[in-house]
């Protein structure tokens, strides 16, 4: 069955099962490969990607569901032209092993989109949900911070 | 082995970059070199193996595992610091396995001594032995051992390799040496003139490599001072590419499934139902699993479920209270070990208290956040494999073997790693897509494990029990009798690597009981192993991560039964026994402001543990909130010696402790019908956002030698927590994960 997602901006066809989540269909399929596989059960975060500016786990988001425009850490920022939250998390050197980021900031991201000075209280509530086996949490509490402050002077 | 710029273009760079100049400085050299493995392709010349120069610029190898430690920027800082480069002006590459990337601080380590005892003569003699990794073709990532590796031997080939050039430029213009100053990959002439690294590199790989001195730490630019970490754009973009993201053209994506009953074999299986769904393109028998090859990971996941398959029991007993009885049996047999043995132990001084207490914590997986994955292609007998991995010659030895080819057929390429914490010493996954990739020559084939499938197959940081005895007078230790009981990671690693048995006291075993450096007049340590075949391995800490526990927890206990302030208890036996010990008590006394008194609905709790030749303090504060307990705040300070990179540094400790408190709080894998319970993050939770403290990290330098970081912040952490529950609480923890006797907060 072929379906059109519309990815980063660009349309892509895709010729899979209606059941198969997005996470596998952005990984295995069109090779954006920024998004990670942790757990299958949205326990982790580690798959967070936009959907209509919305963090959705996307191993839970079968093909068929995909219900608007699809944005993943691809199409947020490249290394050359971040955006404001990627330049957060470079200026406090926040990942470590950096398998979960990719997820962390997706979620970061809607969290300012939705809440631009998020209080630690805001932070723990929308942030819980993504995992990082490092440890790398106070940095990345001040990495939001520091992106809400940037993001309002602008 | 291939060219460094095949190896380049294959797998790093984008077009060609041609390696020019060749030398082989000195700083690898022990009594004859190990072979470069950056070998020449035509019109190329390598330099040594950690230092290349093209007309592009300057390729520095960090043949370290990347974990997240940073081990990429802090080893190039090395190197750059006297090879006279910028950080950014140089790419850094992690190179292939070679005996030549050898790690020299590995066997420094198994020396006998409780480690803070080392004057500079037995210093020496670990650095000496250390060399004995390159004949045994030691290159690997662990032990918290790189800095301690390449402090010296990267500064030593950065200097070369500048004096080798700077002569380079001397002969050219009729100057000195000594009369050129070199920066930023320049060399400059007292006239003015310059000349680039890239420019002199060929005529350099003429001349014969230039010994110098290091230069005194008040010359350095970069160690010492915080550099921006060079991977930290990519991951903070989504371009990291780790093992899962490894695409090559044809390649096609598979998962498996064997005995959860580790160690068991496989009857037989049907897969009538999965040949014939969608994407499936082959059912592999693995040996003791199957595994399905198909158009992506999910479907063959998905037809994974479909299999029926008949499992053989496990090697070891199936339950949970029968495995704790079989390890309990080890206490029966005499010691592996008894490593400290002061005074006399087996009278209870005069007029002294006496006391004793057990203690138990279980079986942990490693439960990185990239499950276990490799990628493999074997074509015109010659395999490739693509994984991250913290041991790659000896990967490449079992893929080899695997693949019935010499080691010489064999590359292997290290990707970062998403998390390493001692699973990625094991090679499991990589001979597995070895094996998958015989089935399907000339095609790459990508096979990655199922949360539940990683959970479920690891060498887990054993389930272990202690006896421990002690007695106080006077508010002092005066005796410290203890008995710890575990299967040992280190026998079980040497049958997997070279099917060898392991000899003489395991010393990893005991690291963290026998060596805490406190004074305690009696004081006898002894070790227990149990053969109980559950897989076992090496997990962040390894000994120390269960030791700390069992000692710092009764170190609390008797500090309480002798009426003294658990810290001052301890700062007493430090002062006496090493002052680097009582220096890092002392500091997270002043940082947590400890009176020895804690307001009603809050509790306080002290550990230290010296590891890795580096003591660590931490003070956990516990709150009540809301009728369940908040892990509220955490004061840490180390002493590393010489901080190479203190941003970095800091992040290991708070992350290190992170990982501890995840373990003690939540962390277990338990045992029914011989598998694994836990399968996935919903059975095998861990620090989150919400639940993870306000921390402040203290680096101190005072003490002489260079302590390791990765590792060190772990074992202090679950007995300072355990120990706060209890001034808390008034209950003690004997046992972990502390969810089953404590309302933490999830």
């Amino acid at each position: 069955m072929s379906t059109d997602l519309r990815i980063n901006g660009k349309t892509h066809q895709v010729d899979l099962p209606d059941d198969v989540p997005l996470l596998w269909v952005l990984r295995d399929e069109v090779g954006l490969t920024g998004t990670k596989f942790g757990c299958g059960v949205a326990a982790c975060g580690a798959c967070t990607v936009h959907i209509d500016g919305e963090a959705v786990r996307s191993c839970q988001v079968a093909l068929s569901d995909v219900w608007g425009e699809v944005t993943t850490i691809e199409g947020l920022g490249t290394p050359d032209a971040m955006a404001a939250i990627q330049q957060a998390w470079v200026e406090h050197q926040v990942a470590q092993c950096g398998y979960c980021q990719s997820g962390q900031i997706m979620q970061a991201a809607s969290l300012l989109a939705e809440t631009p000075a998020p209080s630690d209280a805001e932070i723990d509530e929308a942030m819980q949900g993504n995992l990082c086996r490092c440890g790398t949490y106070p940095r990345i509490r001040a990495a939001i911070h520091s992106a809400a402050q940037k993001m309002q002077e602008a | 082995m291939a060219s460094i710029a095949k190896i380049a273009r294959r797998t790093f760079l984008i077009g060609s970059a041609a390696i020019v100049g060749g030398v082989a400085f000195g700083a690898y050299y022990v009594s004859r070199p190990a072979p470069n493995p950056l070998q020449p392709g035509e019109g190329e010349a390598a330099l040594n193996p950690f230092v290349l120069i093209d007309q592009n610029g300057v390729t520095l190898f960090a043949p370290r595992a990347e974990m997240g430690q940073g081990v990429k920027t802090s080893w190039a800082a090395l190197i750059a610091e006297e090879l006279d480069v910028e950080l950014d002006q140089v790419r850094v590459l992690h190179g292939p396995a070679a005996a030549a990337y050898y790690n020299s601080a590995f066997i420094a380590d198994g020396l006998p001594g409780r480690g803070y005892d080392s004057g500079n003569f037995k210093h020496a003699i670990g650095e000496m032995l250390g060399h004995l990794g390159k004949t045994l073709n030691l290159h690997g990532t662990g032990g918290s051992t790189s800095m301690k590796d390449g402090y010296k031997r990267m500064r030593l080939a950065g200097a070369t390799a500048r004096e080798t050039l700077k002569q380079a430029a001397a002969n050219r213009l009729g100057v000195e040496r000594g009369q050129l100053t070199t920066a930023a990959g320049t060399v400059t002439a007292p006239d003015g003139t310059k000349l680039s690294y890239s420019d002199l590199a060929l005529e350099a790989a003429k001349l014969d490599p230039i010994e110098t001195e290091l230069r005194p730490k008040s010359d350095w630019r970069l160690i010492g001072k915080s550099q921006p970490r060079l991977d930290m754009a990519a991951k903070a973009s989504g371009t990291a590419e780790f093992g899962v993201d490894i695409r090559l053209p044809g390649m096609k994506f598979a998962s498996l499934r064997m005995n959860p009953r580790q160690g068991g074999g496989m009857k037989g299986f049907d897969a009538s139902a999965a040949d014939t769904m969608p994407g499936v393109e082959q059912v592999v028998n693995m040996g003791a699993g199957v595994a399905v090859v198909a158009r992506n990971t999910w479907l063959a996941m998905q037809a994974l479920d479909a299999i029926e398959v008949d499992w053989e029991d496990a090697p070891y007993p199936p339950e949970t209270d029968q495995v704790f009885a079989k390890i309990a049996e080890a206490f029966d047999d005499g010691p592996n070990s008894v490593l400290r043995d002061d005074g006399d132990a087996d009278t209870l001084p005069e007029g002294a208290t006496e006391l004793a207490a057990d203690y138990q914590v279980p079986y942990l997986a490693h439960a990185t956040m990239e499950p276990m994955n490799a990628t493999a292609l074997l074509q015109d007998g010659r395999l490739t494999v693509w994984c991250g991995n913290q041991m790659p010659t000896y990967t490449q030895m079992k893929c080899a073997e695997e693949a019935g080819l010499e080691s010489d057929q064999v590359d292997i390429r290290t990707t970062y790693l998403g998390g390493g914490f001692g699973r990625r010493v094991e090679f499991d996954y990589a001979v597995l897509a070895t094996r998958l990739a015989k089935q399907m020559p000339g095609t790459p084939v990508q096979l990655t494990w199922s949360r539940e499938e990683d959970m479920r197959h690891d060498m887990y940081r054993p389930g272990a029990l202690a006896r421990m005895r002690g007695a106080v007078k006077n508010g002092q230790a005066v005796l410290l009798d203890g008995k710890v009981a575990a299967a040992s990671p280190v026998a079980q690693a040497m049958k997997r690597l070279a099917d060898l048995p392991a000899a003489g006291p395991d010393k990893v075993h005991v690291e963290g009981f026998f060596n805490p450096p406190y004074a305690i007049p009696n004081f006898r340590m002894a070790g227990h192993l149990s053969d109980i075949q559950i897989p076992v391995g090496f997990w962040r800490s390894v000994g120390n991560s269960f030791n700390a526990f069992f000692v710092e927890s009764f170190i609390d206990e008797m500090a309480h039964a002798a009426g003294t302030d658990p810290l001052e208890f301890r700062l007493d036996m430090a002062r006496r026994e090493w002052a680097p010990a009582a220096g890092v008590l002392e500091a997270v006394k002043e940082m947590s402001g400890w009176s020895g008194k804690t307001a009603d609905g809050t509790g306080r709790g002290v550990a230290m543990c010296y590891s890795f030749g580096t003591p660590v303090a931490e003070v956990i504060e516990v709150t009540e909130e809301d009728g369940s307990i908040r892990i509220s705040n955490a004061w840490i300070a180390c002493d590393v010696g010489q901080a190479i990179d203190p941003s970095i540094i800091r992040a290991q400790m708070f992350g290190g402790m992170a990982y501890g408190l995840s373990a003690a709080c939540f962390g277990e894998i338990t045992f029914a019908d011989g598998a694994a319970e836990q399968g996935n993050f919903p059975d095998y939770d861990a620090m989150r956002m919400h639940t993870m403290p306000n921390t402040q990290v203290q680096v101190l330098e005072n003490q002489a030698h260079l302590g390791g970081v990765g590792e060190p912040g772990t074992p202090p952490a679950a007995p300072a927590l355990a120990n706060a529950l209890f001034d808390l609480t008034g209950k003690r923890a004997r046992r972990l994960p502390l969810m089953h006797d404590f309302d933490l907060m999830i």
